[in-house]
């Protein structure tokens, strides 16, 4: 309990932490606190190959990602011109918004009676629980359609990325060609 | 290490609308991008405690498509965000308003 209580408080602070820091960069780090907070919450629930997946896939893979794009739009002059205020007006709704719902969840975490009241140790078929081969089992015996559709889904975000941000794009280049008879017939640009 | 449920989800919960406080308030679209990974987080985790509540790992295997959807969506999304850079210069979204009718 002691273990759980000091997880969550860390992961608590490193999400508001990810949320209120200044530059994206704290960001990512203060996310990846939390992402490796979260794999070991996995790891006492038993779930092990997320555990390993959610550090290989979102600290590996995903933030890296992140890093890299923001090392590539830092390396202009100005580099992240945030707007001018942070603007109290969508702060304060944003956090009446949250809190209302947190409550919400609360109240109903509250008075529901979850059926298995609390999680104890090891029951039943619980010793292969969440391993590698449960998981195989599971996935590709009981759930191979859903696994096939995720391949599809990553394929199509694969293409997506490169149709919209490779060097040569047809999106960039149907901007380009969108611009050209606007200026030429006179009209006035897209104000933004 | 000996929780009840309900903690999970309590703390799935607070990660939740911390997150869901991120994507309203900040302008920066990164942050709100690595707000919306703390969204998927939160669902994994709670999805991660009933499964093992109920000793059923099909909890697993939806938690495992809902990384593979939140990759997807991180790289689409910080295309978009490099695209629109590319014409501006200056990441707030509340500059973009291209498609505002």
């Amino acid at each position: 309990m002691i273990g759980f209580v000091g997880l969550s408080l860390l992961m608590i602070a490193s999400a508001v932490f990810t949320v209120t820091a200044k530059k994206p960069v704290y960001s990512v780090v203060g996310l990846l606190v939390n992402f490796i907070a979260l794999a070991i919450t996995y790891l006492t629930l038993h779930a092990e190959f997320l555990a390993v997946i959610q550090i290989v896939v979102y600290s590996g893979a995903i933030l890296i990602l992140f890093v890299f794009v923001i090392a590539l739009l830092s390396s202009g002059v100005k580099p992240f011109a945030t707007g001018p205020d942070r603007a109290p007006r969508i702060l304060i709704p944003a956090l009446a918004f949250g809190a209302i719902g947190l409550a919400a969840v609360l109240v109903a975490v509250y008075f529901t009676t979850f059926a298995p009241e609390t999680i104890y140790g090891l029951t039943g078929q619980a010793d292969v629980f969440g391993s590698v081969s449960d998981f195989g089992n599971a996935l590709f015996q009981h759930n191979l359609l859903p696994f096939e559709v995720t391949a599809f889904l990553l394929m199509v975000a694969i293409i997506g990325v490169v149709l919209l941000a490779g060097d040569d794009a047809p999106v960039a280049r149907r901007l380009k060609r969108n611009r050209e008879p606007i200026a030429r017939s006179g009209r006035e640009p897209i104000a933004r | 290490m000996i929780a009840p449920v309900g903690a999970y989800i309590t703390l799935s919960a607070i990660l939740f609308f911390t997150g869901i406080v991120g994507v309203i308030a900040r302008r920066n679209p990164l942050i709100q991008l690595m707000s919306i990974e703390l969204l998927f987080n939160s669902a994994n985790l709670a999805l991660v405690t009933f499964a093992r509540t109920w000793g059923n790992n099909v909890g697993h295997i939806f938690a495992f498509l809902v990384i593979t959807v939140a990759a997807a969506e991180a790289a689409i999304g910080l295309a978009i965000v490099v695209i629109v850079f590319r014409k501006t210069t200056f990441v707030d979204v509340d500059e973009v308003a291209t498609l505002k009718g």
